[in-house]
């Protein structure tokens, strides 16, 4: 290899290796830009609840189905902590005859300025056979969220938020549940625990009690809603978001299905 | 050729003696280390980075060993070489400092335990910080560094090293095959910090395999020169034998932890088997080809020189002068 073309591949490999860093870089920045948009900590001050006319209040209805073949559910190795004696089936997409559960309904937009207060009751997240019962959540924000463990083994609950604070415990067997509550929206903030990898489960952080999560049948049900023009989002963890737009009148019943088709490979 | 420098001095064996039981402590911590990258791969293989997770204790605890299933086997293991990593290079540090007479040795040694130290500190953030990219890659890219640190540490305190009388030959061609060896060095470097960004979810996969093309031809260009040019010199030929094998196993390795991980591993409920022996092994392999090239340019720096007037500025190059 003389001088000369051995200085030129050198200088070659050098500019490549730097556009590819450039290249790496401004595809990075999408998602720092976007992490750095995110709405501070601290959540809104509460405002009293807006009143509604129970008289006057409507309900959706309806069932979710899969169109196409429903995937083969993958199975779990829990062989590696012998505290785990559950179920041993993915529940990423849960399909019974066409109808597809952990779907979350919820009104995403058409409630306007109106304000909700945060139950006082808290939502139960149950940790038995090493899996989370439900696997999918709602919950309004500030709503307490309590954590417990049924099995005869260590978690760690470890919920990794886009627009929430991060947190990660650890919650041994037989000890008191855990109490938590999101700050902010968030739909299908994924929670996981590092012990058992195949443990995940998500929770949709709303602002409305105008949610419901779809059952082994694919059907759900938002009752209590005040007359009016809504958009309904349907969202599937796997399978993405539909919306659909609806008006309902007072005391009305009105059935909203939706289907959903396999995500494109 | 070979006993004589430029100047017509003959080259002298380093004037310290060999010490069988400081060079087999370095050889066990360059071992051990390499037992701590695989337990840090399988950490991060099986997505148990957080599975203990509080940091400088585990589990409130400075000395209890938890139960040690799911996630925390590795985490935990993982924790406990780490500490006896700590261990061995505080030993190494202090005896390196009362035996050694070479003095810039002397320094590696305490250069060592503070990289340890450094890293240790960086596992612990990572963890208190629920692993964010750019600290879990830096983890992962001074693990490999401490690693070559006790490779070189072992070879420097090695009986061949220390007794035997350097072959020497000088090198005319440019670039020299010092400056190859540390350019492939860079571009290894560069490949560990994109394969750790796309491991810890902070960079896509493609950087690291488009980049892989590039080390790919720099350190074929090393070895290969290292090959043709100066075969009769074992210290550079077998490492630059290794070198060559390990980047074609480590090609193969990646394709395969790809297939595994990205292709076929989408959208698996838990990390399996395959992707985990993949993914470790591509890791392991990629740490032992980083301290062969570092080994190759510790030994062409010994052994094959950039001639002499090559470095004297122009001025200076007077014969009567050497």
């Amino acid at each position: 290899m003389n001088k000369k073309t051995g200085w030129t591949g050198m200088t070659v490999s050098l500019l490549a290796l730097c556009a590819l860093l450039v290249l790496a870089a401004c595809s990075k920045k999408d998602n720092t830009e976007q992490s750095s948009n995110a709405p501070a900590e601290s959540a809104a001050p509460a405002q009293p609840a807006t009143p509604i006319d129970p008289a006057t209040v409507a309900t959706i209805n309806g069932t979710v189905k899969f169109d196409g073949t429903a995937p083969k559910a993958s199975k779990i190795d829990m062989s590696q902590d012998p505290g785990c004696k559950g179920a041993n089936e993915a529940e990423n997409v849960v399909v019974t005859g066409g109808d597809l559960a952990n779907v979350f309904v919820y009104v995403k937009d058409g409630l306007g300025n109106r304000t909700f207060d945060a139950p006082k009751d808290p939502v139960v997240l149950e940790q038995q056979g090493c899996r989370y019962h439900p696997h999918v959540l709602g919950v309004i924000a500030g709503q307490t969220v309590q954590i417990k463990n049924a099995d005869p083994t260590t978690h760690n609950i470890h919920p990794t938020p886009k627009d929430n604070r991060e947190w990660n415990e650890s919650q041994p067997p037989s000890s008191p549940a855990i109490e938590k509550n999101f700050a902010r929206e968030e739909i299908m903030l994924p929670v996981k625990c590092n012990q058992h990898p195949w443990m995940k489960m998500y929770v949709n952080v709303v602002k409305s009690p105008f949610f419901a999560v779809t059952a082994k049948d694919g059907k759900y049900e938002i009752k209590g809603l005040p007359p009016g023009d809504y958009t309904i989002a349907f969202v599937h963890e796997k399978l993405g978001e539909q919306d659909q737009k609806v008006t309902v009148a007072a005391k009305d019943t009105k059935t909203l299905d939706q289907s959903f088709k396999a995500a494109a490979e | 050729m070979g006993t004589q420098d430029p100047r017509g001095t003959p080259l002298k064996a380093i004037a310290t003696p060999y010490n069988r039981g400081h060079h087999r402590l370095a050889v066990i911590l360059a071992c051990w280390t390499f037992l701590l990258i695989i337990a840090g791969a399988l950490v991060t293989s099986n997505d148990a980075g957080l599975s203990v997770p509080d940091w400088p204790t585990s589990f409130g605890s400075w000395y209890k060993i938890p139960q040690l299933v799911g996630g925390v086997k590795f985490e935990h293991t993982h924790r406990m070489i780490a500490q006896g990593a700590g261990l061995l290079t505080i030993v190494l540090a202090v005896w390196t400092w009362r035996v050694e007479k070479r003095r810039w040795l002397r320094v590696l040694g305490f250069a060592a335990l503070g990289t340890v130290i450094a890293q240790g500190v960086l596992g612990g953030l990572t963890v208190l910080f629920f692993l964010p990219p750019p600290i879990s890659s830096a983890h992962a890219a001074l693990a490999q560094t401490f690693f070559c640190i006790a490779v070189a540490m072992a070879l420097f305190t090695g009986k061949k090293w220390v007794e035997e009388q350097p072959r020497v030959e000088f090198d005319r061609r440019r670039p020299s095959l010092f400056t190859l060896t540390l350019l492939s060095i860079f571009v290894l470097y560069v490949q560990l910090l994109l394969g750790a960004m796309f491991r810890h979810h902070g960079l896509s996969w493609w950087p690291h395999v488009v980049h892989a093309v590039v080390v790919s031809f720099v350190l074929a260009w090393t070895a290969v020169r290292a090959l043709t040019v100066y075969p009769q010199i074992e210290a550079v030929r077998r490492p630059a034998i290794m070198m060559l094998s390990l980047v074609i196993a480590q090609l193969c390795l990646g394709f395969t932890a790809f297939l595994t991980r990205v292709a076929w591993g989408r959208d698996a409920v838990q990390p399996e088997l395959p992707m985990v022996v993949s993914t470790v092994t591509h890791v392991a392999v990629g740490a032992l080809l980083l301290a062969s090239t570092v080994i190759l340019s510790i030994q062409v720096w010994r052994h094959v020189p950039v001639a002499f007037e090559e470095r004297l500025p122009e001025a200076q190059r007077d014969p009567s002068a050497a």
